[in-house]
Parts: C-alpha cells; sequence; structure tokens
C-alpha cells in the first residue's frame, strides 16, 4: 500500500505548479481589467481632445448651428438635433414593426415552419455591414422612395418638417435606414423575451377565455416588457451611434433645417467626414461631438439597464 | 332532451360533458384512444390513473386548450350540453369561457391580486360591481381572510397555496359552468391541499368539477364518480397509449372495481 | 348573473359558434393581418438587399475582379484583390487581440470572480462598452495611435485598424466566454477539483473545453460582425491603392472591403460604383458563410 501511494509523485504539489495556477488568476484578473481600462481611455482620450473646444465655446457648442473650418468656428447643434431626431424617429417607426413581427413569429398563426424562416432571416439582416445597406440606400432605396418624398412635400409642405424639396440625401432616407438597422435588434430581442414568458401564463389567459391577442396584449407582452424595452434601448444607442449607412445617405449638412426631406448630419457622420482631413481646433470641436455622441449613448445604456430592472415582472 | 342538430345521439339531462369514442394524438403518436365518458352535472369527478395514462390529456380536450399544443389532434366527438366541442364552427374562446381551469402549477398572472380576479371577469364582459365580485370569488376560494389586506400587491407575493386559491378564485369569477383542474395540488404541502380540497366541497354546490388526481385519497375524499385511466404498449408502436378502463361512482371504483388493473392501482400494488 | 349571457340557442344547446362579426374576432383579425403585413415589411429590405447585391455585385465577378488593384479614379476596370487580402489581414489582427483578452477576461468573471464589486464593475464595463459606437473606437485609436506614430512611427496603418475593430469584438467575447462557462455543469468543477487538480488544470482542461462550441459560436460572430465593420478603420487603416506587402503591410495604411466600398459608392464615377457593388458581394457573401457557420456550430453544439 506505501509502496503504490510513493508512486504518485506529485501528491505534494510543486511550486511551478502553485506557480502556475497564481499567475494563470491573476492573468485572468489583468485581462478582465483590460475593458476597463480601454473603455476609461476612450473617455480621457475623448474628453482630453475636446478640453480646448469645451473651453472655448462651452456651452455654446451645443446650441448654435455654424459649423466652419474656413473661419474657425463650431457648433454641433445640427449633428446633435440630427442624431437625436434620426434615432427617436426611427425608433418610432421600427418598435411598431419589429414587436409585432416577434409576436407574429412567435404566436403559432402560421406554420412553425415558416416562422423560422422569418426569425433566421430577419437576424441575417443584422448581419449584413452597415456599408453595404449604405450603398443600397443611395442607388437602390433613396430613388424608390423618392416619389414618395416629392408627394410629401407637393402636399404637405405647410408642415416645417416637409417644408423642402428631396434632393436625393437627406434626414428621410437616413430614418429609413436606420429603421432597416435596427429592426432586427427589436425584433430578435422581442422574440427571445417573448418566448421566455413561462407557458404557464399563456395556459392562465387563455383559461380564462381570452382570445389570442387578448393573452398577446394583456398578459405576454407585459410579462415580457423588460426585454422588448431592454432590446428597444439598444436600438437607441445603435442607432445615435450607427455612423456609414447615415453617413452615406443624410447628405452631411451642418446648415440647420427644420425639414426631414433636406440634407442633415448627425455627429457619428460628421466624424467619419471630417476626422481624417481635420486638424487644428476642428479636432478638438470633433472630439467634442465625440464627447457629446459618448453621453448621449452612455445614458441611453445606463437608463436602459436601470429601466429594464424596473419593469422586471416577478412570475 | 330531444334530437338537436348538434347531437344525434341522445345525452341524459343530467350529463353535463359528454366524451364519445375520443382518441387524441400529438402529430402521429396516439395519446390516448377510444374514450367514451359522460360526465355528470353538479358533481365532482376525479380523473385517476399512472403517469402517461393521458388523464391530463382528456382533461385538457374539455376545454380546448389542447389547441395551444401544435400537432394535437382529436378524433371523435366531446359533447357539451349537446353541442360538439370539436365541431369546425366552434370559437375555442367561448368554451373556455364556459368551461374553466385550473392548472397543476399555479399561474397567477404578473398583475395584482385584484386585476387577476378582474382581468377574467373584464374580459368576459362583466359589468356589475368589480370590488364585491372579486370579494365573493376570493371568499368562495376560501383565500379573502389571507388577500384583502393586500389586494394591490402582485399575485405572487402569496404563498403556493394561497396562488393556487387565486388561481381558483380566478377561475370562478368568471362564472364558468364547468371547473376542470389539472392535478390543483401536486406543488403544494398538505396543509394547503386541504383547504383546497374543502374550497372544492364549497364549490362543487354551484358548480361540475373534473379533477386529475394521482392522490387516490384525494380522490376518495372530494370526488363522486371516478374514471380509471391506464396506459399500455401498443405493438410495434413507440411508447403507451392510454384508454380508460373503468368510469363509475367513486364508492364503488375503490370498494368493488369490476376490472383487475383497476383493483391493482387503487389498493396499491401498481402506478 | 351580470357576467354577458352565455347566449343558448332554443334547445338548450349551447352557442359556442365562431362569430365573425363579433368585436373581440375582428379585432383579432385586423390585429392578425397587421402583425402578418408587419413581418412582411421586416423581411422585404432583407429581400431586396440581398437580391441587388447578388445581382448588381454577382455580375461582376471573375477573376481578374478578385485579384488586381483598384483602378484610379474615373478609369475603368481593375478589381478589388488588395481589399479582400486587406479585410483579411486587419479581421484577423484583430481576433488576434481581442480573442486572448475577451476569453481571458470571461474566464475571470465565470471561474474566479465570486460576483464582487470588481467583476460587477468588469460586467458594467463590458455592457457599456458594447454600446459605445463604432466610430467612437476609431477616434479614440485615431486620438492614441495614430497621432503619436507609436507604431514604428507610422501614423495610419493595418495594426492601428485592427485594434480599433478589437476594441468593438471585446464585449462580445467576453460576454460569450462569461455566459459560455457558467453553462458548465458545477459538479463537472467539483468532480475536478475533487480529484486533486488545480483551478488551472480544471478551467483549461475541464471547463474550457466543454464549453468550446458556445464560446466558439460567440466568437465567430464577432469576427463576422468586425469584418464588416467600417467606421473605426476609415481614420486608422485608412485605404491604399496598392498591395500590402510582408510584415511592413502590418504598420502601414491597408486597403479593406468595406472602406473600399464607402469611398467607391461616394465617389461619382460608375466604375467605382460597380466595384462597390462587387466588393459587396464578398464581403456580404463572406459574412453571411461566417453566420451559417457559427449557426451549424451552434446547433452542432445542442446535439
Amino acid at each position: 500500500m506505501s509502496e503504490s501511494k510513493e508512486s504518485y509523485l506529485l501528491r505534494r504539489r510543486p511550486p511551478s505548479e502553485k506557480l502556475v495556477d497564481v499567475s494563470f488568476r491573476y492573468l485572468a484578473v489583468i485581462l478582465a481589467s483590460m475593458v476597463a481600462v480601454v473603455l476609461i481611455s476612450i473617455l480621457l482620450v475623448v474628453f482630453w481632445g475636446s478640453l480646448e473646444s469645451m473651453g472655448r465655446y462651452g456651452w455654446k457648442f451645443l446650441i448654435t448651428s455654424n459649423w466652419n473650418p474656413v473661419d474657425d468656428e463650431y457648433g454641433a447643434f445640427t449633428a446633435i438635433y440630427g442624431t437625436i431626431v434620426t434615432s427617436l424617429l426611427s425608433l418610432l417607426i421600427a418598435v411598431p414593426l419589429g414587436v409585432g413581427t416577434a409576436v407574429f413569429i412567435t404566436e403559432n398563426i402560421i406554420p412553425r415552419r415558416i416562422r423560422n424562416v422569418i426569425g433566421v432571416m430577419v437576424e441575417l439582416l443584422a448581419a449584413i455591414p452597415s456599408v453595404v445597406l449604405g450603398l443600397w440606400a443611395i442607388f437602390v432605396m433613396e430613388p424608390f422612395i423618392r416619389p414618395f418624398l416629392e408627394f410629401l412635400y407637393s402636399t404637405l409642405n405647410w408642415l416645417p418638417i416637409f417644408s423642402s424639396p428631396p434632393i436625393g440625401p437627406g434626414t428621410a432616407p437616413a430614418v429609413l435606414i436606420l429603421v432597416v438597422m435596427i429592426l432586427p435588434i427589436i425584433t430578435s430581442i422581442s422574440r427571445d423575451s417573448l418566448n421566455q414568458v413561462p407557458d404557464k401564463l399563456r395556459q392562465a389567459a387563455y383559461g380564462v377565455g381570452t382570445t389570442r391577442w387578448g393573452a398577446v396584449l394583456n398578459v405576454l407582452i407585459p410579462a415580457a416588457i423588460s426585454g422588448i424595452v431592454g432590446g428597444v434601448m439598444l436600438a437607441l444607442g445603435r442607432a445615435m451611434g450607427e455612423t456609414m449607412a447615415v453617413t452615406m445617405i443624410i447628405g452631411n449638412s451642418n446648415n440647420f433645417s427644420p425639414s426631414l426631406l433636406a440634407p442633415g448630419n448627425t455627429i457619428s457622420a460628421m466624424l467619419a467626414n471630417q476626422f481624417g482631413e481635420a486638424d487644428g481646433s476642428q479636432v478638438s470641436s470633433l472630439m467634442y461631438a465625440a464627447f457629446i455622441l459618448m453621453i448621449l449613448s452612455l445614458s441611453v445604456n445606463v437608463f436602459a439597464q436601470w429601466l429594464v430592472k424596473r419593469l422586471s415582472l416577478k412570475y | 332532451m330531444t334530437e338537436s342538430s348538434f347531437s344525434p345521439q341522445t345525452v341524459s339531462e343530467n350529463t353535463c360533458i359528454s366524451i364519445q369514442n375520443a382518441t387524441i394524438s400529438y402529430g402521429s403518436y396516439e395519446a390516448v384512444k377510444n374514450v367514451y365518458c359522460d360526465i355528470p352535472r353538479g358533481k365532482v369527478t376525479a380523473f385517476i390513473g399512472p403517469s402517461g395514462c393521458g388523464k391530463s390529456t382528456v382533461l385538457r380536450a374539455l376545454n380546448r386548450m389542447n389547441d395551444l399544443i401544435e400537432g394535437c389532434s382529436l378524433r371523435g366527438r366531446v359533447l357539451f350540453d349537446g353541442a360538439d366541442l370539436y365541431d369546425p364552427s366552434v370559437d375555442p374562446v367561448e368554451v373556455r369561457r364556459r368551461i374553466g381551469m385550473v392548472f397543476q402549477q399555479p399561474n397567477p398572472f404578473p398583475k395584482s391580486i385584484y386585476e387577476n380576479i378582474a382581468f377574467g371577469a373584464r374580459i368576459n364582459g362583466f359589468t356589475g360591481d368589480m370590488d364585491e365580485l372579486v370579494e365573493r370569488s376570493l371568499r368562495q376560494a376560501a383565500v379573502w381572510d389571507e388577500c384583502k389586506d393586500k389586494l394591490n400587491e402582485s399575485g405572487y407575493s402569496l404563498s403556493g397555496g394561497q396562488q393556487q386559491r387565486l388561481c381558483i378564485a380566478r377561475t370562478i369569477a368568471i362564472q364558468p359552468e364547468v371547473i376542470l383542474m389539472d392535478e390543483p395540488c401536486s406543488a403544494l404541502d398538505p396543509i394547503s391541499t386541504l383547504k383546497i380540497e374543502e374550497t372544492m366541497h364549497e364549490l362543487k354546490k354551484s358548480f361540475t368539477i373534473v379533477i386529475v388526481t394521482h392522490n387516490m385519497q384525494q380522490a376518495v375524499r372530494v370526488s363522486d364518480m371516478t374514471a380509471f385511466y391506464n396506459a399500455e404498449a401498443v405493438e410495434g408502436g413507440s411508447g403507451k397509449v392510454g384508454y380508460l378502463v373503468e368510469f363509475n361512482e367513486t364508492q364503488e371504483i375503490f370498494n368493488s372495481p369490476s376490472q383487475q388493473a383497476t383493483q391493482d392501482y387503487v389498493s396499491g400494488r401498481f402506478g | 348573473m351580470t357576467l354577458s349571457s352565455s347566449s343558448r340557442s332554443h334547445n338548450g344547446v349551447p352557442d359556442l359558434a365562431y362569430k365573425q362579426g363579433l368585436r373581440r374576432n375582428l379585432i383579432a383579425r385586423l390585429l392578425t393581418m397587421t402583425a402578418g403585413l408587419f413581418s412582411a415589411i421586416a423581411v422585404l429590405p432583407l429581400i431586396a438587399v440581398l437580391v441587388y447585391v447578388l445581382i448588381k455585385g454577382g455580375q461582376k465577378i471573375s477573376f481578374t475582379l478578385l485579384t488586381e488593384l483598384p483602378p484610379p479614379p474615373g478609369l475603368e476596370g481593375g478589381g478589388i484583390g488588395n481589399a479582400i487580402i486587406g479585410s483579411f489581414v486587419v479581421t484577423i489582427i484583430a481576433a488576434l487581440i481581442a480573442i486572448p483578452v475577451g476569453v481571458g477576461g470571461g474566464i475571470f468573471l465565470a471561474e474566479y470572480s465570486r460576483g464582487g464589486k470588481f467583476a460587477q464593475f468588469i460586467r458594467f464595463g463590458t455592457n457599456v462598452l458594447s454600446g459605445v459606437p463604432s466610430i467612437i473606437a476609431g477616434v479614440f485609436i485615431y486620438g492614441t495611435i495614430v497621432t503619436s506614430r507609436v507604431l514604428l512611427g507610422n501614423a495610419y496603418s493595418a495594426a492601428a485598424g485592427g485594434m480599433a475593430l478589437s476594441i468593438l469584438m471585446l464585449p462580445t467575447v467576453i460576454k460569450t466566454t462569461d455566459e459560455g462557462l457558467k453553462l458548465v455543469s458545477d459538479d463537472l468543477r467539483r468532480g475536478a477539483l475533487g480529484v486533486g487538480a488545480s483551478k488551472f488544470v480544471t478551467v483549461v482542461r475541464i471547463t474550457l473545453p466543454t464549453a468550446f462550441t458556445p464560446i466558439a459560436t460567440g466568437v465567430v460572430l464577432a469576427i463576422a460582425r468586425a469584418a464588416g465593420e467600417t467606421a473605426p478603420l476609415i481614420f486608422t487603416a485608412l485605404f491604399s491603392p496598392f498591395w500590402s506587402e510582408g510584415i511592413d503591410g502590418i504598420f502601414n495604411p491597408i486597403a479593406t472591403l468595406s472602406v473600399l466600398i464607402y469611398n467607391f459608392a461616394i465617389m461619382p464615377y460608375e466604375a467605382q460604383n460597380e466595384l462597390a457593388w462587387a466588393a459587396s458581394f464578398v464581403l456580404v457573401l463572406f459574412i453571411l458563410a461566417l453566420n451559417l457557420f457559427a449557426r451549424w456550430l451552434g446547433r452542432f453544439a445542442s446535439k
């Protein structure tokens, strides 16, 4: 017995093994810290870069809309307004579409096979790069919707939001391409949340004699609401930060216009357009704009996490 | 009752639900076969049998809950007061408004206790005094005392047994003619079980009750009639197919069953 | 009874028939049709985009297109060869940075942290980082790597582009590793520790291999996402009309498919626009293939 025990040479752990164990632990801690390091560095670098412009324009930067590299005068109102308007409008269109689609593919209205195909297609839509959607928006979507936009202009031009003739690129096509981009997020997260609603709640609803839509609207959606809202907020954050497709179709104009049919700008589009060839105080002003974009998307993110926790129902 | 266009076969006035040669399948797999059973009005009928014998499947067939399971289909007929529940023209929602159900797991809505009761009543077009209905239903389900001070709290703030009685109250509130109960006590402790059984004794004065239970003492305590289901392996098939062995007064089933299988089961020799 | 009358026909048989005109049935039908319409609208763009990319891009595809350099602005001919290589190079650099860091971070969260303050902070940070707009990752790398020329004195480079992309991949890799490892049953860990394995051996030999497929699925999806990103590259990797050569190429500006699409789409020349469609075809095909591969991996795992 004692003999065979001695054949286990490693019963007493060698120092090398302990060292590996401990260093692996520290390695994991260090790698995990990289997230924090990167995140804080991003904030610091952008903040640092924008200090000059912040000092020069202060709050005025947020509410003036002259962006003029020639005179070296900068105000980001057009871009901030564009960021907020495009993302909120696209959300307004995409939420009913996305949640409606999610309900359609979780309820057994049509055969499961077709529902699965729709689900997969929506997810694949999320995989298409935004630059490809931008290309498609320029050459296919925009010419296609132009007549509709022209119709809006000719009939509703007394409304400030339709008060300019569509000239091609503009805020309205940018909103529509954003809808295409955030629809998959809203749909797939809503679908997952609806699928996670326990079957017993569905049975409870049908058991008291609701119709399918009675169950969906009164029980299933309320039970899934925290997940759905989480998806919507995620989509809002994505819409605010989305760059390529918007840059390619919004027209990149820093002249403020209330009309959705006119060219506009967003912070991220402005960054994509000007950062490469900017210098001097323009870089600082762009950094300032980037800083505002970060604050916007950070607040959406934190607000979303809070809201999801707040809305979670116990069941 | 005279013959009507709905029911060529005569159904006795005392029969509430008549199951006539029902075979229920999931896809191509038959879960339960050739069931004949006349459930009497104003009585408690218990379905007992070993697991996998299809008793819950039959119960769910009585208010078209099986419609929620994809691929589930029923051959044969189920007559409710002479109307065929599986006639193509039938709206399952109408069926469930008359035949309520209490499920195995307590499943309150994630809403307040008050709303749990009011929701079903409201969608059924209730126009009377809602506060009064909520109180009456909770009293009838013997859970009023525990709930009266926290009607605005979530249904999930109650204990499991209280939740189940809340679910019973919710079902009572829509004033169905029949209440189906699918092992309502299986997730509960003995004291809660006792309370629910007491509730059932009260309820059978106003409702026809069908209960599935795997607890034979419970069947003896609460039911007037008992149906014993069993399952047998089918040749060449995978798995078992359930069938109704015997349906009689509870006294008869437990004291002098006519079938050997029933005798074996109720004396605890298998299952 | 104040409940709505359970209507009975004259002979006592309850009337259970489906009534078309009933308000609740009308509403249900209306809502069902609306939801169906919405689904159709949601699927339509995918079909439209795919059809255009496949037809407009596909008909351009030829051997020369895949192997030649892009022509100078305004001229015909040429190809997107250097951009295809460049996309691979930049994506691989990003993966080489993001996978070790992300998997390591995920291992920390799932295996070492016990839900302490630090781990909570890292999880929160991961969520926030995944919400950072991609263009900001570009701005950050521009502000740190490009302007300071720390990489062998070069400003714009493939390496800088890869680093920008890796910032976008990092949160996804951490999350999938964390979640994948959490799926591994604790019994398995206890079993390994019970026979005297060290934590290191348990993680590397037992839990990590068990969680391989979900982690791999997540990583493949992260790579697919990074391969199509443009915004972080336009002022980090920039663009180049030439081949990138050898190790040196990593420290010089490099062409990528996505930046090529952007640059050529907004040029007023038809030849360049056509190349943008062709590049889209290659890029979309590559990304869809990666996605299908990830799906297959996922299904493989569930078996």
